[in-house]
């Protein structure tokens, strides 16, 4: 039995693999995921806390990414990309 | 007033400098932002910024209208970013297997995870948890960190990064879910051991 074989029979239930929800999970976070499918996909979750734990981890680092990336332009970068354009853009 | 992009565009091409300003304005904090989490560092980031709206400026008259004007800024910017990394010649070239993101089984049983914090916003006051996360974004490819940057803190549609980017659908969707498995799995270990630490809120 390979590596990957051994893997799949521990969590395989409702006819998909831990491994067969791994490759859906951006699409079901982004609702672009067939509804079977995803019927499929929720109801593994109901019996497989990894994928549980491991789908609500994935949806949280994309908050974070977002949160993260909300600081303002700095003032300074402002006057300066203002001040260069004013000087380049009258050659042009 | 709130002029339509295109509508300021006619403007500049009509020789008012004061339209390019305002959308400069409209769009600089974006941009700025695209560049950050590009390249990481604060002076690359404004050069980028610079010139991408040089770029758009010289660029104006040959812009047909074809695509959104902000998809083609991003486009735009996003290749000013790309060309300076290629420069640099530093950064990680390939992605690496997507199983070494992903718990590991092990002796037949299931992986063991935990819960991340509830609140984001917690994780985010501490200065080292955002170090963390911005030093993984920089361990992705850039091809990839554009696509995630563009899709998840941008919002752009599928179709409008596979535009900005010029790839297709099919390839946008599937560097977003290779950079998202990658990152959530390089932040996993920080999160889930609670190393971030507690929240600092004496700053401001």
């Amino acid at each position: 039995m390979t590596e990957d074989r051994k893997n799949d029979s521990v969590v395989e239930c409702h006819g998909m693999g831990c491994k067969d929800i791994l490759d859906k999970l951006s699409e079901y976070i982004d609702g672009e995921l067939d509804p079977k499918i995803c019927q499929d996909l929720e109801h593994h979750m109901k019996d497989c806390n990894p994928c549980l734990l491991f789908i609500n981890s994935l949806k949280k680092t994309i908050t974070l990414y977002k949160y993260a990336s909300a600081e303002p332009l700095p003032k300074e970068v402002h006057l300066r990309l203002h001040e260069y354009l004013k000087k380049e853009c009258k050659g042009c | 007033m709130d002029l339509k992009d295109q509508a300021l565009i006619d403007k500049i091409n009509a020789g008012d400098f004061q339209a390019f300003e305002a959308l400069v304005n409209r769009y600089e904090s974006k941009v700025y932002r695209l560049a950050m989490r590009m390249l990481r560092h604060q002076q690359d980031a404004e050069d980028a910024l610079q010139e991408s709206f040089l770029q758009v400026y010289r660029g104006l008259k040959s812009f047909e209208g074809r695509s959104n004007f902000s998809t083609w800024l991003f486009r735009l910017a996003t290749n000013v970013c790309l060309m300076k990394i290629r420069h640099r010649g530093t950064e990680p070239t390939g992605m690496v297997p997507l199983e070494d993101f992903l718990p590991q089984h092990e002796e037949g049983n299931q992986p063991s995870l935990q819960e991340w914090p509830e609140k984001p916003e917690e994780i985010l006051l501490t200065k080292e948890s955002r170090e963390k996360m911005m030093e993984a974004l920089d361990q992705l490819p850039a091809d990839y960190r554009a696509v995630f940057v563009l899709r998840d803190i941008e919002g752009f549609s599928n179709a409008e990064a596979g535009e900005a980017l010029g790839i297709s659908v099919a390839a946008v969707k599937s560097r977003l879910h290779r950079a998202r498995i990658a990152l959530r799995g390089m932040l996993a270990e920080y999160f889930e051991k609670g190393k971030f630490g507690t929240p600092v809120l004496s700053e401001n």
